[in-house]
């Protein structure tokens, strides 16, 4: 059989379809200043999508916005906005199943509300990307950066990434479809960050040529059928097992179940060669770690600065991927810690209680400072929890309250 | 003083252009080649409701998000900031750092004298212009505030250059921009001052220059000193 590549060929904006390891790792990147915002669009302007599905609410709006923008410039194919986050999310899959790359941004209460589907779209196979700005989502109403929403994420099936900066955001959105739509993985990506903080944030990004663009979702590389009039996606769309209510249909729910958390440990091997890892390290050969994901891993950054003037060590382990979830890595990276503090920016502290189920003598680990509600995490307070394990005296902070 | 990094923090009121100033001051100091992030935060988008942007301009890769707890520069936009107190917290300047520096946007004095004794016990000069005036005088509105917090801070600090302010302000207003749409009205208000996008341009910069030549002035008259240190060489 004669086979073609599309490699090398342009698509109708003139972009050339480039082989992602070369766009990616070796095409010369130029520095640019912008809003995450802006880098989101930047990213799917490379990213060949077909369909987007918008709906507003604070912080990815005006990623949604702009994205719009290049659908009107013609980079993508569909693009609307939906009654709601729920509707939203299944008009998603609907564009999924019929085989379109597919992207959407939510954010906080929207998360929150389209909840349903995303179960759904990993137990479908669906590679969807989701962007997510997190935010609070309680009452009180807060529209500022809070990160408990990826706490429900990470149960659904999907993967799950937590960018640090803008340009974690860029590289990911990219490396994100590649690692999802792998006949092996094919599930949703829900690709957070912290809102404001990257999303608000002008940072300098470097990014890859605007002529050069991801190959085409190819919907015949999923491992169930893709939708069309003679086959509907997967079996049970038609036939479902519920109806029958016999002991084969519910074995075939549960391992099916199994199929889908299965596919999440298949795409580690392509995360770890796409992200160079599923966590970063540094001087892990201290006897205090800060360990974190997101913004926090940044705040950790500066707080590692403040208390190198003093004298004191202290390493870091930054956490890209939250499903998969690197528990090997994190045992490797913290074996010679004696303290492990881990700073979150949320209320309930997820991600120490992620850490302490993954590691020996769990009680190393130090789960704070937690700050919530937009609360802003200043270095200064993590070197105060830090000096605090230490038995050291430390200036009490006055904040901001003076 | 010379410092690595230089935090300042913008507060100001919906509508003002302290968002803006931020980003125009970030891009800026990127133009000179430093590092620089700027970040804004609010709550509701609303005229006249407290709005804070923070900038960090400095010589070594800056990882710190969000608001800026312990500001080495505070700029007040509005009276208000002070005297309703439309802060991010109250007094609008707890957390500045010894030896810094604010910046007010007023035609009288302000503050109290518990205000004046607890800045002067942390060396913190304070530095009055009429910003408002100033727009009105050059350029025309009241619109261009910002533009005078931002050639005030530069004009004292030397943190941005004017030629990378020019440069940075015709990229902001330039081209088309998208942002929120509270920021894309101001933006088709302030247009709609100017006849041409160069006369808005020329109008800015001119305000820019006449606020960075009275933060010069006030610097010198004071003997007051807070930079940042000049890049490595390479």
């Amino acid at each position: 059989m004669e086979t073609t590549s599309l490699i090398g060929t342009k698509n109708k904006k003139g972009q050339v379809i480039t082989d992602v390891r070369h766009m990616m790792f070796e095409a010369p990147r130029t520095p640019s200043f912008y809003t995450g915002s802006e880098v989101i669009k930047e990213a799917i302007r490379r990213a060949n999508v077909d369909v987007m599905i918008a709906y507003p609410i604070t912080p990815q709006s005006e990623a949604a916005a702009l994205i719009g923008e290049l659908f009107a410039e013609g980079y993508i194919k569909e693009y609307f906005r939906g009654e709601s986050e729920f509707a939203v999310m299944s008009q998603c899959a609907g564009a999924a199943f019929g085989g379109a790359r597919v992207f959407t941004t939510t954010a906080g209460p929207g998360t929150m509300r389209a909840m349903e589907n995303f179960p759904m779209w990993a137990g479908a196979r669906l590679p969807i990307q989701m962007i997510v700005t997190c935010r609070g989502i309680n009452s009180p109403l807060s529209i500022q950066p809070d990160t408990l929403e990826i706490s429900y994420l990470i149960q659904t099936g999907m993967l799950v990434w937590h960018a640090e900066t803008a340009q974690d955001f860029y590289d990911w959105i990219l490396k994100g479809y590649m690692v999802s739509e792998e006949p092996d993985v094919h599930l949703p990506l829900a690709l957070c960050c912290d809102g404001f903080f990257v999303t608000h944030t002008k940072d300098v990004v470097n990014l890859t040529p605007a002529d050069m663009c991801l190959p085409p979702y190819d919907p015949y590389r999923s491992p169930v059928p893709c939708m069309d009039m003679e086959c509907p996606p997967v079996r049970m769309m038609r036939d479902p097992f519920v109806m029958k209510s016999n002991y084969i249909s519910y074995a075939t729910h549960a391992s099916w179940q199994q199929e889908v958390w299965a596919a999440v440990e298949r795409s580690r091997k392509h995360t770890i060669a796409w992200l160079d890892g599923l966590i970063e390290t540094e001087n892990t050969d201290a006897d205090i770690l800060i360990v974190s994901s997101g913004t926090a891993v940044s705040q950790g950054r500066e707080a590692i600065r403040l208390l190198a003037d003093e004298g004191i060590r202290v390493g870091l382990v930054k956490i890209k991927t939250i499903r998969p979830w690197p528990w090997q890595e994190i045992r490797e990276a913290t074996k010679n810690a004696k303290h492990i503090i881990v700073p979150e920016f949320n209320v309930a502290g997820w991600l120490a209680r992620e850490i302490k189920a993954s590691i020996p003598d769990s009680d190393r680990v130090v789960a704070a400072p937690h700050v919530c509600g937009g609360m802003t995490m200043p270095p200064e307070i993590i070197v105060s929890e830090i000096k605090n394990v230490l038995g050291m005296r430390d200036h009490a902070l006055a904040g901001r309250g003076s | 003083m010379i410092k690595k990094r230089l935090n300042i923090r913008m507060s100001g009121l919906g509508g003002q252009g302290a968002v803006t100033a931020a980003h125009v001051m970030a891009m800026a100091a990127s133009k000179d080649g430093k590092f620089a992030i700027s970040n804004p935060f609010f709550g509701a988008e609303k005229r006249m409701a407290p709005a804070e942007s923070y900038c960090r301009i400095g010589i070594e890769r800056i990882y710190d998000r969000g608001e800026l707890v312990f500001p080495d520069v505070i700029e007040v936009f509005h009276p208000q900031v002070i005297t309703m107190g439309k802060s991010y917290t109250m007094p609008f300047y707890s957390g500045i750092k010894e030896g810094g520096l604010v910046i007010i946007n007023s035609d009288a004095p302000l503050l109290t004298e518990e205000d004046i004794q607890r800045l002067n016990d942390l060396r913190v000069a304070v530095f009055y212009i009429n910003g408002t005036q100033v727009a009105l005088e050059v350029a025309g509105t009241e619109l261009s505030t910002n533009m005078t917090m931002i050639g005030s801070v530069a004009g004292i600090t030397k943190c941005v250059s004017m030629n990378s302010l020019d440069l940075a302000l015709q990229e902001r207003f330039g081209k088309k921009f998208v942002a929120s749409g509270g920021t894309a009205t101001l933006d088709e208000a302030i247009k709609k001052k100017f006849a041409k996008k160069e006369m808005l341009l020329q109008k800015n910069l001119d305000t820019v220059k006449r606020a960075y030549e009275l933060g010069i002035e006030w610097a010198e008259k004071n003997k007051f000193e807070l930079q940042v240190a000049a890049m490595a060489a390479a």
